[in-house]
């Protein structure tokens, strides 16, 4: 049977039918149509479906959508403001950090909620950081040096919004 | 703007890509769209008994439900296109859905079509069939043994052919030599892993008879065409569509039944339908990568002269003859068994074998990969045999720069290289001397370091499309491309390959506006869509730059040749006269008197004033078929300590020395070679598809496959050497596989080099720390 459940997401309120079975990665991709969060296993290892559940990188997949009633989500189509892009997809962009791109907004997202967490990481920490997602493109090389080159900029927007 | 061609500049395709905005086949959506999910056979070997699907059609939302014997009449098996010639390649038939027999885990034999994701899967538990279990192996060197189980009828010992490679006389050389070694090689199943599992989506307008098919492919237009011959619908009435795709490594090539039968279902039903993979789903029946078991020997004078190598293979074919699969172990494998060096006699014989397995077929590097890792797998063995340095090896054995073009013995002929730069270059950056002291006095400590290196050559740009009618490859290898210049001067290119990952919408746009004096914003490429793509082959073969990168080259270059006699028109001057110099074509000695491309456009495109007898619009299409193939080639070098008490391999550096011709975009090429060295070592240490006793695939899923993760994994120094190809009009030479072709043997090469000590001259990838462990067991006589 399904029931209404009504989710927050990208700062927007929506509330939606849905199967109590149904996965909230099913729900933002068939139902509201943020396609940007993408399925690349089905057993929780590739970090492709992560979206942000209260400021917290959250695989979609392992996350049914009435678990996710009353919590804030986060998924790609709302990290740039505007046309401004987040310093994290500026960096992928810049440093190359992405391939075909599949991985990218589940990559991104995790590296959203690390740098909160850990603002001046080390390669080494950015490598654990982000094992829960899987790229199959890149090496991860780039994808190490964007999230390191994000953080310096991070930092130093901080700084200035600090002073 | 000429400095745009050779400059790292920022993809363009990721902005789309960075903020959630591309379309994937599985994000595309239709009016009244229902899903397809397919019931497998979970035996691997098994008679058909009976099939029920009457609940499954009863089940809720379910539309339809297809089986084999709905279908088998009325399409056609799914045709396999490399016939390998001058061998006895068998191709039983491929049903779209199994009917009398399933012969591999996966197999399909009903297809269920419902209006929502879950129903169908809910209503494919309904499917009831009764199955009599035949034995079954996966192992192509048992398969081929007396009494194993036959899975086609017409072929009793399970050999799809037995394919021989000659040149020079390897049996005299053998006979004759001063020291042979052998080598027994498992080059395992891999599963290619692109982070996008397959998925098609199909729409059939009753209409106007048009077939419009969203699919996760390589090659569009060898999707349309297979499609075409599968569900006897003219090529015309088919639009394939490959939207963003999510990475391919090979597995987006083929053709499989699921594209097929989605689309049937559309025509039956008149709804458009979808399929998408999910990751089991992919592991079990999206093609897989490898699976060799090899023979090995080389041969050669004390002095480290190699004059021979000899190769008997089963190369695992897996349950049917997927779509290049004769090719992958024959032309793109025994073919390349001379490698980097001058080796007179050269023999192998190849055998292609059915076994229960998942379908086998090109994956990143396909048969180049397995002979580049046999040959220097075999030059370290024989150089530790001989007691000299392998890297001396090496250098005695190269083909110098100045023999190119150079003949090999199995017929090839390199376009140009120079190995021994790469080789010193690579050295350079490792210190080796330095090296060379830190493991001997680690060795003093019980500890156990090691140096792997490999020169490699790949063959890629494929290729000839004369060369490719005579290897059996059922289409061209020609590419092409349409530069189309808008009235404002901006510019669309349309072409045939499609990429998925490659960056050629930016590194393309480089080659236009350098010719154009653009921006590059100016200039955007359009890929993926047959219905306004020129015909073209696909990518794949490390080919989409060098072949049609040269198509979008040649066609910008005569878009420009048609501007350059409008331009003399409008400047009243000479072609002769005019000179291309600040973007712009220049009255010489009177360079105020210019015309830009911006400007001729417009004048092409309204022909309000046009020279005599010249058409208006200005675009052209070019098909470029190279005169050869292109051999990129480099030097890696690895180092790593083993734990002698676990067997854990840590890699201490990667160092890749890459030629592939003069680079377009250095970071775009730099991107290629990481993803390929980590593809590689993920191949060299830890990847492997186990099937068990009753060909089921144990890893199955993410959670025993291991994909490497980034905490694994290696940083990796990269640089380049340059030696551009004579054989296209850019020079240059492919790196979508280089990286993987030389680290899975340079991995390999370092492991034996720091356990050396122990005697040990060979340990099988993948080398996890159980299997090296076990070696230094036994190594030490220990019962492991």
């Amino acid at each position: 049977m399904e029931r209404p459940v009504t989710l927050n997401i990208n700062g927007r309120s929506h509330t939606v039918q849905v199967e109590p079975r149904a996965l909230l990665v099913h729900v933002l991709r068939d139902t509201l149509n943020l396609t940007g969060t993408h399925v690349g296993c089905d057993t929780s290892q590739c970090g492709a479906c992560t979206v942000l559940v209260d400021g917290q990188a959250v695989k979609s997949c392992t996350t049914l959508a009435v678990q996710a009633e009353g919590t804030r989500i986060t998924t790609i189509e709302g990290l740039a403001r505007g046309d401004t892009l987040h310093p994290l997809q500026m960096a992928f962009w810049e440093k190359h950090g992405l391939q075909c791109g599949f991985c990218t907004p589940g990559m991104i997202l995790t590296a959203v909620d690390f740098l909160a967490q850990n603002p001046d990481p080390t390669d080494d920490e950015i490598r654990h950081a982000i094992e829960g997602n899987l790229c199959r493109c890149t090496g991860y090389q780039n994808i190490v040096a964007a999230i390191k080159s994000a953080a310096a900029t991070l930092r130093a927007g901080n700084a200035g919004a600090a002073a | 703007m000429a400095t745009l061609f050779g400059s790292g500049i920022k993809r363009r395709e990721d902005p789309r890509l960075i903020t959630g905005q591309a379309t994937y086949v599985d994000d595309v959506k239709l009016p009244g769209l229902a899903y397809a999910v397919f019931a497998r056979s979970p035996y691997a070997h098994a008679k058909i008994t009976r099939i029920d699907v009457s609940a499954a059609r009863q089940a809720p939302g379910v539309i339809a439900v297809y089986t084999g014997a709905d279908v088998k009449d009325r399409l056609v098996p799914v045709p396999c296109a490399w016939n390998v010639p001058n061998c006895d390649l068998k191709i039983p038939a491929h049903p779209l859905l199994a009917y009398d027999k399933v012969r591999y885990a996966g197999d399909a034999v009903a297809m269920v079509i419902a209006e929502t994701r879950a129903q169908a899967r809910d209503a494919v538990d309904l499917v009831d069939v009764d199955y009599e279990p035949l034995r079954a192996t996966a192992d192509p060197e048992q398969a081929t043994q007396p009494g194993a189980a036959r899975l086609h009828e017409e072929i009793p010992d399970n050999i799809g052919f037995t394919w021989v490679v000659s040149g020079g006389d390897a049996a005299a050389a053998f006979q004759h030599a001063e020291v042979a070694v052998s080598q027994r090689i498992v080059q395992q199943r891999l599963l290619p892993t692109a982070m996008e599992p397959r998925a098609a989506v199909a729409q059939y307008n009753r209409g106007s008879g048009q077939l419009t098919l969203w699919a996760t492919s390589q090659n569009p237009h060898i999707h349309r065409f297979l499609c075409s011959v599968m569900l006897k619908l003219p090529e015309h009435r088919i639009r394939v569509i490959a939207p963003e795709v999510g990475g391919g490594f090979g597995s987006k090539i083929p053709a499989y039944p699921d594209e097929a039968l989605v689309s049937f279902a559309a025509m039956e039903l008149g709804i458009p339908v979808k399929w998408t993979e999910d990751r089991s789903e992919n592991y079990k029946v999206t093609i897989h990568g490898r699976d060799h078991i090899e023979y090995v020997e080389m041969c050669g004078t004390r002095d480290g002269k190699i004059t021979g190598i000899r190769t008997r293979v089963y190369a695992g074919l897996g349950a049917y003859a997927s779509t290049a699969a004769p090719g992958i172990p024959t032309i793109l494998h025994g073919l390349v068994y001379s490698g980097s060096y001058m080796i007179p006699n050269i023999h192998g014989t190849i055998y292609g074998v059915y076994t229960n397995g998942t379908p086998v077929d090109a994956y990143r590097g396909a048969g180049r990969p397995e002979a580049a890792y046999l040959i220097e797998r075999l030059v370290d063995i024989f150089a530790r045999k001989i007691g000299m340095d392998p890297i001396e090896v090496r250098r005695r054995n190269f083909i110098p720069k100045d023999k190119f073009p150079y003949t090999v013995a199995t017929g090839l002929i390199y376009d140009s290289g120079n190995y021994e730069a790469a080789l010193d270059k690579a050295l350079g950056i490792l210190d080796l001397k330095a090296f060379r002291a830190e493991q001997a006095k680690a060795r003093k400590d019980g500890r156990y370091l090691g140096m792997g290196l490999v020169s490699y050559i790949e063959i890629c740009g494929l290729g000839p499309s004369q060369v490719a009618g005579a290897v059996g490859f059922g289409g061209g290898l020609y590419d092409s491309a349409i530069v189309r210049v808008y009235p404002t001067g901006v510019v669309k290119v349309y072409i045939g390959a499609s990429p998925h990952g490659q960056g050629e919408e930016t590194t393309f746009a480089q080659i236009v506006a350098s010719e154009f004096g653009y921006p590059v914003e100016n200039v955007e490429i359009i890929h993926g869509d047959t219905d306004n793509t020129p015909q073209g082959w696909g990518t794949y073969g490390s080919r989409t730059t060098a072949v049609c990168g040269s198509a979008v080259k040649v066609a910008a270059l005569r878009v420009k040749e048609k501007a350059k006699l409008l331009a003399a028109h409008l400047l009243e001057a000479n072609e002769a006269d005019l000179e291309w110099k600040d973007d712009a074509f220049r009255v010489k000695g009177s360079p105020d008197k210019a015309k830009g491309m911006a400007e001729l456009a417009l004048m092409a495109n309204v022909a309000w004033n046009m020279p005599p007898g010249m058409e208006p619009g200005l675009e052209a299409t070019a098909f470029f078929d190279p005169t050869n193939f292109v051999y990129p080639f480099g030097t890696h070098i690895c180092t790593v300590e083993v734990d002698e008490q676990t067997g854990q391999v840590k890699i201490l550096r990667y160092i890749a020395v890459d030629d592939c011709g003069p680079p377009i975009n250095p970071m775009i090429v730099d991107g290629q070679i990481h993803g390929g060295v980590i593809q590689g070592i993920g191949e060299g240490l830890q990847e492997i598809a186990v099937y068990d006793e009753e060909a089921q695939l144990v890893t199955g899923t993410m959670m025993d496959y291991a994909v490497p993760k980034a905490s694994q994994m290696p940083h990796i120094e990269v640089a380049h050497t340059i030696t551009p190809s004579p054989v296209n009009p850019l020079g240059v030479k492919g790196c979508g596989e280089a990286g993987t072709i030389a680290s899975a043997a340079c991995l390999v090469n370092a492991v034996c080099d720091a356990l050396a000590p122990l005697g040990i001259t060979h340990i099988d990838k993948p080398l996890t720390p159980a299997r090296v462990w076990a070696a230094i067991q036994k190594a030490k006589g220990a019962t492991p």
